[in-house]
């Protein structure tokens, strides 16, 4: 039973994707994430699902400037320039 | 092109490289300011005299932060300055997640943690995505619905570290976060995104 209470539930790893994937958790800790993550097909896929959410969100569109707006600061660029 | 190379150019008027930095800057400078103003054309406005600021205050910087750093910092000035104008007092918590948890995975997906076998096991399992319902359209305005839905601080956090690719030391500068909330709130806004998707492709695919 102590072997249970040590083990990571799937609940409290999905708290822990972040600080794993951004290299921020203690050995220990990081060891016991991928023990579970080893042996629980759930939790894989939730962690690819994680993985695929940030290649996806690296693919958006930024938000471009409309071109009157752009416009507008190379005036005051000129403006500046000249003054 | 260095950076001391690029203030360079635009202390001598170089037009293209000003336009290269407003096209690099804009959408990040939006996003954060809408941490501090309520509407996304006041963020806009907020941006516009952010440049300005820039090009009143290049002469006299001197290189001891990035210039990016430094951009922002006008960039928050400003927000703030405008937000007191407006009678909006920040909340004092703005940049600070709280203590309030907030659950990556709504509670009801697991089994219950006093469960005798299986203590917060998957009582419903996320399935695979398939490859090509990720890559489509609608799913990328899904997911921009989804960020445009988070708290401006999220919002923020997310953009520039997943949509503009910045460091976590970048976000953290820029917006004056610690460690910990940086992470906290890159954290919340990575799985409400990906909760989102999973609705989406479970209903769609």
């Amino acid at each position: 039973m102590t072997v249970y209470a040590e083990q990571l539930s799937c609940q409290e790893l999905v708290e822990l994707v972040t600080e794993y994937l951004e290299g921020a958790l203690p050995e220990e800790e990081a060891g016991r994430f991928e023990s579970h993550i080893g042996t629980c097909n759930g939790c894989r896929i939730y962690l690819e699902q994680m993985r695929q959410t940030i290649v996806v969100l690296g693919h958006l569109p930024d938000g471009a400037l409309a071109p009157e707006a752009e416009s507008a600061l190379l005036d005051a660029f000129r403006g500046w320039r000249s003054s | 092109m260095s950076e001391a190379q690029l203030v360079e150019a635009l202390r001598g008027g170089d037009e293209e490289a000003f336009r290269e930095l407003v096209r690099e800057y804009q959408p990040s400078l939006v996003r954060v300011a809408r941490i501090y103003v309520p509407t996304q054309t006041a963020a806009e406005d907020v941006a516009a005299e952010t440049w300005l600021g820039v090009l009143n205050g290049l002469d006299r910087f001197e290189g001891r932060s990035s210039l990016r750093t430094w951009i922002f910092r006008i960039l928050t000035n400003i927000a703030k300055t405008r937000a007191v104008r407006d009678g909006r007092t920040l909340p004092f918590s703005a940049l600070d997640p709280g203590r309030v948890p907030e659950a990556a995975v709504d509670a009801d997906r697991f089994l219950d943690p006093e469960h005798p076998r299986w203590p917060g096991h998957w009582a419903v399992k996320p399935e695979a995505w398939p490859e090509d319902a990720l890559l489509a359209a609608e799913t990328r305005e899904v997911i921009a619905e989804a960020i445009e839905a988070l708290p401006a601080t999220q919002r923020a956090v997310i953009s520039l570290r997943d949509v503009e690719g910045w460091s976590s030391d970048e976000v953290r500068n820029a917006l004056d976060l610690s460690e910990t909330n940086q992470r906290v709130l890159l954290h919340r806004a990575r799985s409400k995104v990906r909760a989102a998707l999973e609705s989406y492709l479970q209903e769609n695919t």
